[in-house]
């Protein structure tokens, strides 16, 4: 049966669950588009086939193929949708700076629309609240307090806080530090917040 | 937050779950001949898919030649939508495992209104009772087992259901977070959780 690769790519998706972004599958895509345009070509030499020689039997046919040029093409773009809806939750969760690991299942196309995404972001972030604008990644949950108790849960090195002073992140060791500069490192998982 | 699939009869376009769904097979017959598409059907060795072949399609194909006008091709109940299996749900819509028989019943059912048969009301019916008559499980499930291994309880329902018991289990955790006053405690992302362990699985390999 036509599309059963394009089936293929969308299960490989859905199998990923909690929008954990697989490795971008090239030769699926390949194999999908070369599968789409044997069945163009085909389409074409029946459809003039049917216009010239008058032999209207064929269009069953060509409406088959039709279907399947039509879903292969749904998946197509659900997948790269899909996959961009995921790339941009990655923003809001690592930060700008986002891990090799996961870089690396990225396509040159979506480290594009990942920096433009940022810049994006970045340049409305500026536009607001003032001067110095507002990281509007913050404080996703209302803040109870200015200062939190946070644990280091691997060793991230030196780290500096407004005041100019400059702690050491090691691991198991124990600080109190302004909420909003840990929330990234909490949500990065090399901090845990304490509560007493 | 993913594409959510669509409601009723309608079918959202960019939904990983709406194109499983419409990967569901159906039993069909070709009501004409397609030239040149013979190798498709196995059974047999012509060039062409000959008229009253009866073959199982996806239902995005169905979908797509059906027409109501002119005859190209039947589509045929799926057992469970058969009046045999609807006695069955009729009698107690709680015992069936619709995993096993979908996983997506209502889906399906819903999107098998597009073709005329004249069974569709009493189709129609069925699936909306079965729907209300396991619903209240559902939703008794999900608000009361905190803490608890779920696997037992999502294991007989339909992706529709499990989909419903997994926003009434997130809502019952936040809640009994605030309870508990952790409401404000902040933690890792899940995401960030998850591709951690599967990295620690990768080391073991």
């Amino acid at each position: 049966m036509f599309c059963e690769k394009a089936i293929e790519l969308i299960r490989e998706l859905q199998r990923m669950g909690d929008g954990q972004l697989p490795a971008f599958n090239e030769d699926g895509i390949r194999q999908v588009l070369e599968e789409m345009k044997a069945l163009y070509q085909q389409n074409q030499s029946d459809v003039n086939e049917a216009k010239s020689e008058g032999r209207s039997e064929l269009i069953p046919t060509i409406k088959f193929r039709h279907c399947c040029l039509f879903r292969n093409q749904r998946c197509i773009a659900a997948y790269l949708y899909d996959r961009l809806l995921r790339i941009r939750a990655l923003r809001w969760e690592y930060g700008s700076v986002l891990p090799t690991a996961i870089r690396f299942h990225m396509c040159a196309e979506e480290l594009e629309w990942f920096n433009q995404y940022k810049k994006s972001l970045a340049t409305y972030m500026r536009s607001l609240g003032g001067e110095e604008g507002l990281d509007i990644t913050q404080d996703v949950k209302p803040p109870k307090s200015l200062y939190i108790e946070v644990r280091c849960l691997k060793d991230h090195g030196e780290f500096e806080i407004d005041d100019g002073t400059v702690i050491l992140l090691k691991k198991n060791s124990q600080h109190f530090l302004p909420r909003w500069k840990c929330e990234q490192l909490i949500r990065q998982g090399i901090l845990e917040h304490v509560v007493s | 937050m993913p594409v959510p699939p669509g409601v009723g009869k309608e079918e959202n376009f960019f939904s990983l779950d709406d194109i499983l769904l419409s990967q569901e097979r159906l039993p069909c017959r070709t009501d004409t001949t397609f030239p040149r598409l013979g190798f498709l059907e196995k059974s047999n060795d012509s060039r062409d898919i000959p008229e009253a072949t009866k073959m199982e399609m996806p239902l995005w194909l169905a979908k797509g030649l059906y027409e109501r006008k002119r005859r190209v091709l039947s589509v045929e109940l799926p057992k469970v939508y058969r009046e045999g299996w609807r006695t069955v749900f009729n009698a107690d819509p709680t015992v069936v495992d619709l995993h096993k028989m979908g996983p997506y019943y209502y889906g399906l059912g819903s999107q098998l209104l597009h073709f005329q048969h004249p069974e569709n009301p009493e189709i129609a019916q069925a699936v909306l009772q079965t729907f209300i008559g396991r619903f209240r499980r559902t939703m008794d499930a999900s608000q009361n087992a905190y803490n608890k291994d779920t696997s037992a309880l999502v294991e007989p329902l339909d992706s529709l259901e499990r989909a419903l018991f997994k926003v009434g289990q997130s809502g019952l955790n936040a809640f009994q977070r605030w309870e508990m006053g952790q409401a404000s405690h902040l933690s890792a992302s899940s995401l960030v959780l998850n591709y951690r362990k599967r990295k620690i699985t990768d080391l073991h390999d």
